[in-house]
């Protein structure tokens, strides 16, 4: 390794592998230190530029730290996420929840230190099989087979990304991993673009998004909502900026993702459909591809991961102290848990772009950036979906969640309240820095790829946005009749995948089975019996004619394994006696031959 | 805050004209001020757009997602498991 530069998933993967034997009062100092640390080193880790950490690989150079300004961004922000993510769960004991998020910030982070393809794959599927432990250990009625289908999508995509790695290989012969031909794809940019896309979600291929986030634990659900997602948006902002067909993607997946939201029972699945719109700006940014949409992109990146670490924080809240995650098992709860609702509303105007809180100052990059780009409609569908996200995060969630009908049980009600301390101080830090972004983004536009001036605070922007969300909240207020949650669940794309599963299961346990079966019995009657008749005769014709009338050597072996046999006592000493006397003879016999 | 919130409920209608007033004021500002950043003719000629925009967007999204329950895309929570119960009953 080169000097200067740590690789701070080392810090967290050694971290995670000793935590075990740190015990009793130790622990949660420990917890606490290994993530600031993984902090202090990517801040460190800031100050360099260029390739670190080289490793020679057979005929490839690794290089496992190339740093600019969007690889440190994207670390920092990780790294961050990792200090609040362990700090909100500091109280867990399981140990193996803490080292599953560690390994699966370590993930992350080697994905956006990775300077090749090779490396790159091995943290990308670090990070697949770290997170799914987040969700198995909810040990809830679902969370098994919710895990499996995680992982299996992830696999999928794993595999779509390895062959256009490979493939890439074969064309191009280096496994540098940077900006590719976007403008003339070949097979290999559309697999990667794919397998990159398949982890930020993107629509067909985001089914495991909404249901396993909703199913992870409390504390893993602020790593997950923040890592997979992000860390593919930075792949791509690396790999595919300016691929146009990533703007369609982009703005389907924003009205898409608004679409479910509003039409959501669960408080994280809500949160989880607004991971899918919101990712739709990133990546509508990256299509876009000029400094000030790939600007846009990465620090709508940075506050999503603030806000939404926030929200499901709050919401995470809810369900550890409720135990209930749905609409219509809740309401009313602003008495119950004042900070809470307090954090939780700094996290709902800051997804939603108000004024002073942290998607204010990205959002309106990406939409700018298209209309100055002719991206013209692209931008007004965005707007448009801005103002659904106001609509199910900024009304809808806080509105149904902490006033409304109260539908809490009675058991609930008493359960309610504010958390512990440590989830309480990790809530503080998410909410001030969302609106640090949102009051003085200088500090993030400063670490944004590209030289770019915006300016987010005018009074044009302010009485826009203003207006927008003012008479979005008048028409919530006279519609909501209609959107009062229902328990229910929304039927989405994976209907089809399972049908197309089912469907299969049915092909091989009707048609393929018969057909199996019925092959089968015909080659017991025609084949095997016809088989067993010839076998038999010449058997029959072996012993008593070739052996019986030749030569008797098959009679001969038999006879004297009979004899053998009975040497085979079972008896270790009898074993060992004739082993010896055997080894004894053949020693003599060749010392005799010796002397001849 | 949980004080300020039970008086605000308590006093609602005195905050709902306080609000229609607000929304009002910041239409009617927008009249006023500099339309040198608009990103269109639409936002830049036609008066109060971002406030008709917004109402509009909102309820077409409400429109559009009722729509869509009442499609068929809403389910009973048991709609999955009721497959996979049958699939085993199937099976056996």
């Amino acid at each position: 390794m080169t000097t200067g530069f740590i690789h701070p998933s080392l810090i967290l993967i050694l971290g995670a592998l000793l935590l075990p034997f740190v015990q009793g009062p130790l622990r949660r100092p420990y917890l606490f230190l290994i993530p600031l640390l993984t902090l202090l080193v990517v801040m460190v880790n800031g100050t360099l530029a260029g390739n670190h950490g080289l490793v020679t690989f057979l005929d490839w150079q690794l290089v496992f730290g190339r740093i600019d300004k969007l690889t440190t961004v994207f670390a920092l922000i990780m790294a961050v996420i990792a200090v609040l993510g362990t700090l909100y769960g500091l109280h867990v004991d399981r140990a193996g929840e803490h080292i599953a998020a560690w390994f699966y910030v370590a993930g992350s982070l080697g994905v956006i230190y990775s300077g090749d393809y090779l490396s790159l794959f091995l943290f990308w599927e670090m990070m697949a099989f770290a997170s799914v432990f987040l969700i198995w250990y909810r040990r809830g009625a679902q969370s098994l087979r919710i895990g499996y289908r995680y992982l299996i999508m992830h696999t999928i995509g794993g595999v779509i990304l390895l062959a256009g790695i490979l493939l890439r290989y074969q064309a191009v012969g280096d496994i540098t991993f940077d900006l590719m031909d976007v403008a003339h794809p070949e097979l290999y940019t559309w697999l990667i673009m794919i397998g990159f896309g398949l982890n930020a979600a993107i629509v067909p291929l985001h089914t495991w998004l909404p249901e396993s986030y909703a199913e992870a634990t409390f504390n893993g659900s602020v790593f997950l909502c923040a890592i997979t997602t992000k860390t593919a948006v930075y792949t791509l902002v690396r790999g595919c900026a300016g691929m146009e067909i990533l703007v369609v993607i982009g703005v389907i997946m924003a009205l898409y993702g608004v679409v479910y939201a509003v039409m959501e029972n669960d408080i994280r699945k809500l949160l989880a459909w607004s991971i899918v719109s919101q990712v739709g700006y990133m990546i509508a940014g990256i299509g876009i591809g000029t400094a000030m949409a790939v600007n846009g992109a990465v620090a709508h990146a940075v506050v999503h991961i603030l806000y939404k670490s926030l929200l499901f924080m709050g919401a995470g809240t809810v369900l550890y102290m409720t135990g209930k995650s749905k609409f219509t098992e809740l309401g009313g709860l602003y008495s119950r848990m004042p900070a809470t609702f307090f954090f939780t509303i700094i996290g709902c105007l800051s997804i939603s772009a108000a004024p002073f809180f942290a998607a204010y100052a990205s959002k309106s990059m990406i939409i700018n950036a298209g209309f100055d780009s002719h991206f013209t409609w692209t931008s007004w569908l965005l707007m448009f979906g801005a103002t659904g996200t106001f609509l199910y995060n900024g009304l809808k969630l806080p509105y149904f969640l902490f006033f409304g009908t109260n539908n809490c049980s009675e058991e609930t009600w008493n359960r309610a309240g504010d958390p512990t301390w440590n989830m309480m101080i990790a809530m503080t830090i998410g909410a001030t820095l969302c609106v640090l972004a949102g009051t003085a983004p200088g500090f993030l536009y400063a670490m944004l790829p590209y030289e770019a001036v915006y300016n987010p605070h005018t009074l044009y922007h302010l009485l826009e946005t203003l207006q927008l969300l003012g008479f979005a909240a008048l028409a919530f207020f006279l519609l909501q009749k209609y959107l009062e949650p229902v328990d229910s669940i929304c039927l989405d794309i994976d209907w089809l995948y399972r049908q197309a599963g089912s469907a299969f299961l049915w092909v091989v346990n009707k048609p393929l089975q018969w057909f199996d079966t019925v092959w089968g019995e015909a080659y017991r009657v025609v084949g095997l019996h016809s088989l067993m008749v010839v076998s038999r005769f010449w058997s029959w014709f072996d012993w008593h004619a070739i052996d019986g009338v030749v030569d008797g050597l098959a009679r001969s072996v038999r006879a004297l394994g009979g004899k053998v046999r009975l040497l085979q006592s079972g008896q270790i000493q009898m074993t060992l006696f004739c082993a010896f006397s055997l080894a004894a003879i053949l020693l003599v016999t060749f010392i005799f031959f010796q002397l001849l | 805050m949980t004080n300020l919130i039970e008086k605000l409920r308590n006093h609602l209608k005195t905050v709902v004209v306080i609000c229609l007033a607000l929304l009002a004021v910041i239409s009617g500002l927008s009249l006023l001020i500099d339309s040198s950043h608009a990103h269109s003719w639409a936002d830049r000629y036609i008066p109060f757009f971002w406030s008709f925009f917004g109402f509009a967007a909102a309820a077409a999204i409400i429109g559009i997602t009722h729509v869509l329950r009442r499609a068929g895309i809403q389910a009973p929570t048991t709609f999955y498991d009721r497959s996979d119960a049958t699939d085993r009953e199937e099976e056996q």
